[in-house]
């Protein structure tokens, strides 16, 4: 049985995310994060966009507690990162990478690293929800094409049975084809009438992907929160980044 | 014991100097620009070995107490750190991992071939078992420091995408981990599968030139390899699980590799 760890939060009644209040990442010219408060739902899909190097990813790093933050707090349902499991929490807040990175070894061998117990009837499921094949389970993680790889990140993800997935630009190796099987995927589960309903926090530079996806968008420039909001109200903000990330001007 | 044959003299030692002439003929005529280095390795041979050999009957006189060969094995493993630092400057404290992997397998392996009565607890047999040991576990030592450190880098992302699957630090770099002892330790282990068919290995030369029965020879040899395998493993494994800790954080996390590097 694939675990769904998306209602963990919901059955409970908690539905807050992440709290971001004054948090920084220094970095080498200029802090890569600087005094960010910000509150991430569960639910729906959050977009986070803005220009290569202002702090999308770092973001992303600091919520999977890959990296951590120099100052300010961060909150996972109301409890400071610092003081959570932080591998129970890597399983509670899944990562999906921009270069899709299997482990040596077949596809089930790579959802089993998210799953030790797996058996082949989940291991089915999860295949049929990221819309591979089930022949694929057998197959060479390392032979795949990098559409087909990136779909067994995701289903090893959510094999984990995560709350929330962050996106790192999952798409922005992938052609049009698989970027848009992807896109479908994430529309699909952050769904709230999905089976296992999982919100999403993705990262992109494609203001495009930006409207066929988000619920709520937050811009960043320069290591700073610049907007945040619904993508038709932020097409005409004052600032031209904003406007620049969401696709209203070149 | 026969009578030694290895007594030389130091007639028989200029006359030997004539097989370096066959070096320095072979770079002359082929141009290979390689005289001065040879001269200059022939002559440090020497001198080394002599002074070596001068401060050897020091520690090696059964009438001298065993500190001075307690010293000369400490020297020996600090000058064997500092190698391997030469030799894998780009492994973060590599020089304290060394010692304390040296030092582990000096416990391990020493202690059991002279606390269980292998040998002798002397002077003239700690100090060669000894150099044997650390001699070789500094090959097997830097392979595998070198060999973490390109693993870390160059398998970045993979070790970040099972860490972000919940996996601990120790479970997301374990195959990397026994890539890197597996490298270290076949060399070994091809070494010890062909000894005696293709040369003779030292210790057993040695003997057999100093007159001991070929027998006795091979049982001597065979404890060696042993202890050779021993230290090397224990020397990889110490240097590589001490290695590891210091790649990751406590909370899980893949420390840059820059970040590691430590003023030496």
């Amino acid at each position: 049985m694939v675990p769904s760890a998306a209602g963990l939060g919901q059955s409970v009644g908690v539905t807050e995310g992440f709290q971001l209040r004054g948090v920084r990442v220094e970095g080498v010219a200029r802090p890569r994060l600087d005094g960010i408060d910000l509150d991430l739902p569960l639910d729906g899909i959050t977009v986070v966009a803005g220009a290569s190097g202002s702090g999308k990813s770092t973001l992303l790093r600091l919520l999977n507690r890959l990296d951590v933050a120099d100052a300010g707090t961060i909150t996972w349902r109301g409890t400071p990162l610092e003081e959570t499991d932080v591998l129970l929490h890597r399983r509670e807040v899944g990562m999906v990478f921009q270069r899709p990175t299997v482990a040596p070894g077949s596809v089930i061998d790579n959802l089993r690293l998210a799953a030790m117990d797996l058996d082949e009837e989940s291991a089915t499921d999860l295949c049929l929800l990221v819309d591979l094949e089930p022949s694929f389970l057998d197959r060479d993680a390392s032979e795949l094409s990098g559409g087909e790889k990136q779909r067994v990140c995701l289903a090893r993800t959510i094999a984990t049975g995560p709350a929330v997935i962050l996106a790192d630009e999952p798409t922005s190796s992938l052609d049009p084809a698989a970027t848009e099987v992807i896109e479908n995927l994430a529309l699909r589960l952050a769904h709230p009438e999905s089976p296992m309903p999982v919100g999403w926090v993705w990262v992109s530079h494609d203001p495009g992907q930006l409207r066929r996806l988000a619920d709520r968008v937050v811009v960043l420039g320069e290591g700073r929160v610049l907007a945040e909001g619904n993508a038709l109200d932020l097409v005409s903000h004052g600032d031209a980044d904003v406007r620049r990330a969401v696709g209203a001007e070149r | 014991m026969n009578e030694p044959l290895a007594d030389i003299g130091l007639v028989g030692l200029a006359i030997s100097g004539i097989l370096i002439g066959v070096a320095l003929v072979l770079s002359l005529v082929r141009r290979l620009g390689l005289e001065k280095d040879l001269f200059i390795a022939a002559v440090r041979a020497l001198v080394q070995l002599l002074v070596v050999g001068l401060a050897l009957r020091i520690v090696v006189d059964d009438d001298d107490p065993l500190v001075f060969t307690w010293i000369w094995v400490a020297f020996m493993a600090v000058v064997a750190a500092w190698t391997v630092r030469r030799r894998a400057p780009e492994v973060p404290n590599v020089i304290p991992l060394s010692l304390v992997a040296f030092t582990a397998a000096a416990i391990v392996s020493l202690g059991v071939l002279f606390g269980l009565g292998v040998f002798e607890p002397t002077g003239r047999a700690i100090v060669p078992i000894a150099g044997m040991m650390v001699g070789n576990s500094m090959t097997a030592t830097v392979v595998v420091a070198r060999r973490i450190v390109a693993e870390a880098n160059d398998h970045r992302d993979l070790i970040e995408a099972r860490l972000a699957l919940g996996l601990s630090s120790q479970d997301a770099f374990a195959p990397h981990l026994r890539a890197a002892l597996r490298t270290g330790l076949i060399p070994q282990i091809e070494t010890t599968k062909t000894v005696g068919l293709i040369a003779l290995p030292g210790a057993m030369t040695g003997l057999i030139l100093a007159g001991v029965e070929p027998v006795e020879a091979v049982r001597v040899q065979v404890a060696v390899m042993y202890l050779v395998l021993g230290s090397v493993s224990t020397t990889a494994a110490v240097m590589a699980i001490g290695l590891t800790r210091g790649l990751f954080t406590s909370d899980h996390r893949l420390l840059p590799l820059g970040s590691l590097s430590s003023p030496q």
